[in-house]
């Protein structure tokens, strides 16, 4: 039973995605498909507990052996990955549903139910792929479904934002695929466990040619900067919900695909000054779009990108100590950010407009929404006794604990662009909730452009944001075990003996 | 690994030539153009790979000439099948942009816009903004 585990995470969603295409009522698809993501974050959670007794759990599909067949790993970093963005799915996936985004105005289609779990689907087949080819599968899965969500019901602008970001991605993939073939013509194979001491014999500037190709790639699919500035364009125009599990999974799963790849295939002893560099960068210039922002969700974008700049700083270092920073950081942003993003959507369907100028004077938000944007506005900055601080706080210790000129300009640039974040966090906070604008007109807030939410649907938002905000908390209390989790996943980044035996066989290194 | 045919080397990249020259266009229709001819230059690349063509793949149990190398086969026959899935998309969402824009050209980028309107309205009043999402273009200087 265990040995079929690693692939209950992908068959699930995929078969309910099928299911939920066929006529059903409304009340019986929304059951199927939370109850669908229940049991996928069951198993999650049971494979990353065999992970982490066990070791790494590898399935070769079909019987196939590893170089020739498809092989599904689940080690503890993508176990721990795999859990965590399965629940924040499922808050979305309420949220949706008390919205109203799930249900289409036209009854004969039903699209975003199944879109939806071939999303999840996508994001859980990157996670625990064993080869390059199926991570470039796995990401075509996830985007092609993230293509049909962000142009759902689309009008003008949100049909030229999601052509900006279909485009863009297209093109990444399509590069992807390249890197694949030429990386297939260099060693004569795609599994990522071979390819490590494969690429190793290599000549240097080849080897370095596909590691800058790929770092490339997921670069933009990461939104890197200077490759981001699809993400800021397209992102803040989608449905809340679509946007907070964009927000929270689609540029994770590239972060873990770098975390994976760079270190099994492209090992090495010293910082990386290159990716350092574009760490430095992404946090500053991220967190500077963020403060020139007026519409709360672009905001909130840019900050995504600011922060994907912290995940980088972990890699960049390139031991033990910054990948444990940097796992911490991918689980407390995935959370915290899908909360931000949950608690806008709250915020602007209750002032009906994203433009902070706007809020001001119109009918403040309520106790319970501020509250919920507030904690996790303090998580993302790094106050002591939230999530972020935690994250924070394991990343510039790894960072001073290096040493050297480059590791502490990442952590100065982290400081800063944390010191930044909470500026950019207090401005929301004084221009739209708590600003009273003399002699502004005290009109009636207009209907939302969003369906409206029926009275029970606000209560599901509500208790979805609410999840989100318990979540994040939940995070910081459990900050030890997680860290000494991290710190394993680490390891065996760092050290892929038991990855390559658990995809291999033992023997045939 | 053989030596690699100069044909199919000169093809693959002059279809990825192509293919981002048209990438870079503003017309949507030659953008998707791009992307048709950028999948079949790496679908192409896939299969040149594989190195020299050879048998099918297929065991029979008798002659020894060495067959070709399936792998990058399977590989390329999933990547066409994605690159038409997604050209198909992308096909329907210039359709679905031309019906609601009429035109299918790419416009200026909002943002940018908005930084060129601001720098202009020192001097005159700017004409009415098309297309501004909710309230965010008229935010920037108040």
């Amino acid at each position: 039973m265990t040995g079929v585990l690693p692939a209950l995470p992908v068959l699930l969603p995929v078969l309910g995605a099928g299911l939920t295409l066929f006529p059903l009522s409304h009340a019986v698809v929304r059951a199927l498909s939370t109850g669908v993501l229940t049991l996928v974050l069951a198993c999650e959670a049971a494979l990353l507990v065999l992970a982490d007794t066990r070791g790494p759990q590898a399935l070769h599909v079909g019987g196939w052996p590893a170089p020739l067949g498809v092989t599904l790993v689940a080690d503890r970093l993508s176990a721990l990955l795999l859990t965590v963005s399965t629940l924040v799915a499922l808050a979305v996936l309420v949220f949706a549903i008390g919205q109203g985004t799930a249900e289409d105005r036209t009854p004969s289609v039903v699209v975003f139910h199944p879109a939806f779990l071939l999303l999840i689907t996508g994001v859980s087949l990157a996670f625990l792929s064993g080869d390059l080819f199926n991570l470039f599968v796995a990401f075509e899965v996830m985007l092609a479904a993230s293509y049909v969500l962000i142009t759902l019901d689309a009008d003008e602008n949100r049909t030229r934002a999601g052509m900006t970001y279909t485009i863009v991605s297209l093109t990444s993939s399509l590069l992807f695929l390249s890197l694949i073939a030429l990386v297939y013509a260099a060693t004569g194979t795609v599994t990522l466990a071979q390819l490590g001491p494969r690429l190793a014999e290599l000549p240097d500037g080849l080897r370095g040619a596909f590691a800058l190709l790929l770092l490339t790639v997921l670069g933009i699919k990461t939104a890197v900067i200077p490759l981001h500035f699809w993400l800021p364009d397209s992102y803040p125009t989608a449905p809340a919900p679509i946007t907070a599990v964009f927000a929270a999974l689609l540029t994770k799963v590239g972060v873990y695909a770098l975390l994976r790849t760079q270190t099994l295939l492209f090992p090495r002893t010293d910082v990386w000054t290159l990716l350092a560099c574009a760490a430095i960068i992404t946090m500053i210039v991220g967190i500077l779009g963020a403060i020139a922002q007026d519409d709360l969700n672009r905001l909130l974008s840019f900050t995504l990108v600011s922060h994907i700049g912290f995940m980088l700083f972990g890699l960049a270092l390139f031991d033990a100590r910054g990948l444990t920073g940097s796992i911490l950081y991918v689980i407390h942003h995935i959370v915290v950010q899908a909360a931000l993003f949950l608690a806008a959507g709250l915020v602007v369907g209750r002032t009906g407009t994203a433009a902070l100028h706007r809020m001001a004077g119109r009918w403040p938000p309520g106790v319970l929404v501020i509250a919920l944007f507030a904690v996790p506005a303090m998580s993302l900055s790094g106050i002591p006794p939230f999530s972020g601080f935690v994250a924070k706080l394991a990343l510039l210790e790894a960072g001073v604990a290096q040493g050297g000129p480059v590791a502490y300009a990442l952590a100065a640039a982290a400081l800063l662009t944390s010191l930044l974040t909470l500026y950019a966090m207090t401005r929301v906070w004084t221009v739209a909730f708590t600003a009273r604008v003399a002699g502004h007109r005290e009109e009636p807030p207009p209907e939302p452009d969003t369906p409206a939410a029926r009275p029970s649907g606000t209560r599901f938002m509500f208790a979805a944001a609410a999840g989100m905000t318990v979540a994040g908390i939940a995070i910081a209390v459990c900050a030890g075990p997680l860290a000494e989790l991290g710190e394993r996943a680490a390891e065996d980044l760092l050290h892929p003996r038991d990855y390559r035996s658990a995809v291999l066989g033992e023997g045939d290194r | 690994m053989n030596s690699v045919d100069v044909t199919m080397a000169l093809v693959v990249g002059g279809l990825f030539t192509a293919g981002f020259h048209l990438m870079l266009q503003r017309s949507l229709m030659r953008i998707v153009f791009g992307f048709i001819l950028l999948g079949h230059g790496t679908n192409l690349l896939l299969l040149v790979v594989g190195g020299s063509p050879g048998r099918p793949p297929v065991v029979q149990g008798e002659g020894t000439a060495p067959t070709a190398d399936p792998l990058p086969q399977a590989m390329a026959l999933t990547a066409i099948v994605i690159t038409f899935g997604l050209t198909v998309f992308l096909v329907a969402l210039a359709y679905r942009s031309w019906r609601l824009s009429g035109h299918d050209e790419v416009r200026d980028d909002l943002e940018d816009r908005r930084i060129g309107t601001a720098r202009e309205r020192a001097g005159n009043d700017p004409g009415p903004e098309h297309g501004a999402v909710d309230g965010t273009t008229d935010g920037a200087d108040r």
